[in-house]
């Protein structure tokens, strides 16, 4: 008796077990865990450490590592496998997520599942290796030719480059819809603890009925996103737009910080999100009202809280003349800042500290844009 | 508690593997703990560094301008870092290698000939590194000897010479004599 009561204790008091992990060894572990079969790459800094390690650990689960002979290639083997009904991923830096973006504009037209990880590097062109948030644009408005919607996750920790790529993959499953998971040079390359799910992530109990599986007894299926006859494409895009309103509905995640007093609001994502924080903590410490709005996913892009949040300020500007605004921060010079000018509208100004491609924001400078803010 | 340190170097002097075992080390003890190495196009010889914030709370920035430690283990990361080291911080250099003079007042100064030490008593100039974290963690006692000695393990994964090798290099820097602001401990 005494001895079950001990050992249940043990048992409840076990800490997590954590793991100190590189951001990019991450990403791996959670396409593994949510079941990816099949993983296609080229190398680039700074994501190689995703398909050195996948090399490794795909073939040791039986499942599929295939370095690809360019990019182009690769973001085709996904369509392939995709096709196939097989959960598939692929990763790359900026220039060649550039390089892919005509098989995502394909793979959206079809209606295919798909992960697809940016691991941002400083552009334009070859640019550099350090991290930036300059493809925010590219990953938002689609990236590729044609109407469509890519879901974007954007992870800040390397806990989160873990989750968010398990939940990639469910979404792409859920909807048929290419999904983005947009991190950058900084979060793949530094290390931190992870907590690894504990729950198994067999791949969502969706039948894909649609899927290129062998026509044996039954009637054959077709995939295209060649629509020649008339009105057929059109009718395809309203569908998609019907699809990309309920991603929209169902969809949008984000995380608020000091939110209920706050007279100054960051919105940040990913890496910039993290300084941010910690600019907020310190400014919180001298005495500034400084809240966050975090988003988590770009596309849809939590548009409400941001509206009901300068629907607040505004208010406390109107009742108690007090200087509110909004502070967009962001590693490149103003992309997220459009959104949220539109989802501000016009209610309370909005401020902006980036830096381009190649540099990296520090607390020091956020804390330094609030002080002359509040001036 | 908060402790960031940089530790710099060059390429090939072990500087991302000290870093990682202190990382690795501060995850054991429950501590939060974030590491970002310099990276790129990184050669032997070339620069290499690495920023590790250990803290109690949930960590904002992994990147740190101004650190409140710096481990330094040759000239030219001296002159790189040094403006950059926190009023009052600490600045533990290998006096085997750094022989630029020191132009601050307001901070404080740990020597260690290490790669002295690594050569001569450990018998092995690459444990250099291990010598002189010994020295800083000698100093600011953050971490308990032995959970150093179990990540030793666990980053080395098995590799009964090196972790020996590695845990002896540490224990030398750790217990290795604390003169503070001295110009040469050695002499």
């Amino acid at each position: 008796m005494k001895r079950t009561q001990r050992a249940k204790r043990t048992k409840r008091t076990k800490p997590a077990q954590r793991i100190l992990m590189k951001g990019n060894v991450a990403i791996c572990e959670g396409a593994i865990t949510a079941g990816c079969q099949a993983y296609y790459g080229y190398p680039i800094t700074p994501q190689n450490e995703i398909p050195a390690y996948l090399a490794k650990r795909m073939v040791e689960l039986g499942r599929v590592f295939l370095q690809a002979e360019s990019e182009l290639a690769a973001i085709n083997m996904v369509f392939g496998s995709a096709v196939a009904g097989a959960r598939a991923m692929t990763s790359s830096s900026s220039p060649g997520i550039s390089l892919k973006q005509e098989g995502i504009s394909y793979l959206a037209g079809c209606e295919l599942p798909a992960v697809i990880v940016n691991v941002q590097r400083g552009g334009p062109g070859l640019g550099n290796i350090s991290g930036s948030q300059g493809d925010y644009f590219q990953a938002t408005r689609g990236g590729g030719h044609g109407d469509y919607k890519n879901i974007v996750l954007t992870p800040y920790s390397v806990q989160e480059m873990y989750d968010l790529t398990i939940l990639a993959f469910d979404l792409a499953d859920k909807y048929r819809n290419p999904v983005i998971v947009l991190a950058d040079g900084v979060l793949g390359q530094m290390l931190e603890p992870v907590t690894p799910s504990t729950i198994s992530h067999q791949p969502i109990a969706i039948s894909k009925d649609w899927a290129l599986d062998g026509c044996k007894g039954r009637e054959p299926r077709k995939i295209r996103s060649l629509l020649m006859a008339e009105g057929a494409l059109e009718e395809h895009n309203w569908k998609l737009n019907e699809k990309y309103s309920k991603i929209k509905k169902n969809e949008v995640r984000y995380e608020t910080y000091n939110l209920m007093d706050a007279e100054i609001v960051l919105v940040a994502f990913g890496i910039a999100a993290r300084v941010g924080k910690g600019a907020m903590n310190i400014a919180r410490g001298k005495g500034y009202k400084v809240g966050l709005i975090r988003p988590i996913t770009l596309w849809p892009f939590p548009e409400k809280i941001i509206s009901d949040t300068a629907e607040r300020l505004h208010s406390i500007t109107q009742s108690l003349n007090h200087l509110t605004t909004f502070l967009v921060v962001e590693m490149n010079l103003g992309q997220m800042l459009e959104d949220v000018k539109l989802a501000v509208s016009g209610k309370v100004p909005v401020e902006f500290y980036g830096r381009p491609g190649g540099g990296l924001v520090t607390q020091e400078e956020i804390l330094e844009k609030i002080k002359q803010i509040s001036k | 508690m908060r402790e960031e340190i940089i530790i710099a170097g060059s390429g090939g002097q072990g500087i991302l593997f000290a870093g990682e075992l202190l990382a690795q080390a501060a995850m054991n003890i429950g501590k939060e703990v974030s590491f970002f190495p310099s990276y790129g196009a990184e050669i032997r010889g070339g620069s290499a560094n690495c920023t590790v914030v250990i803290s109690d709370k949930e960590i904002g920035s992994p990147v740190v301008f101004n650190p409140s430690s710096i481990i330094i283990l040759n000239n030219f990361s001296l002159n790189c870092f040094l403006p950059r080291l926190k009023k009052g911080g600490l600045l533990v250099i290998n006096s085997s290698l750094v022989n630029t003079e020191i132009n601050r007042q307001d901070i404080e100064i740990v020597r260690i000939p290490a790669s002295e030490i690594a050569e001569k008593k450990v018998g092995n100039l690459k444990t250099t590194n291990l010598v002189i974290l010994g020295k800083y963690l000698g100093k600011k006692r953050i971490i308990p000897m032995e959970n150093m000695l179990k990540s030793i393990k666990t980053v080395l994964n098995g590799e009964k010479e090196l972790i020996s090798l590695n845990s002896e290099a540490l224990q030398y820097g750790y217990e290795y004599p604390l003169v503070v602001n001295s110009v040469n401990p050695d002499n």
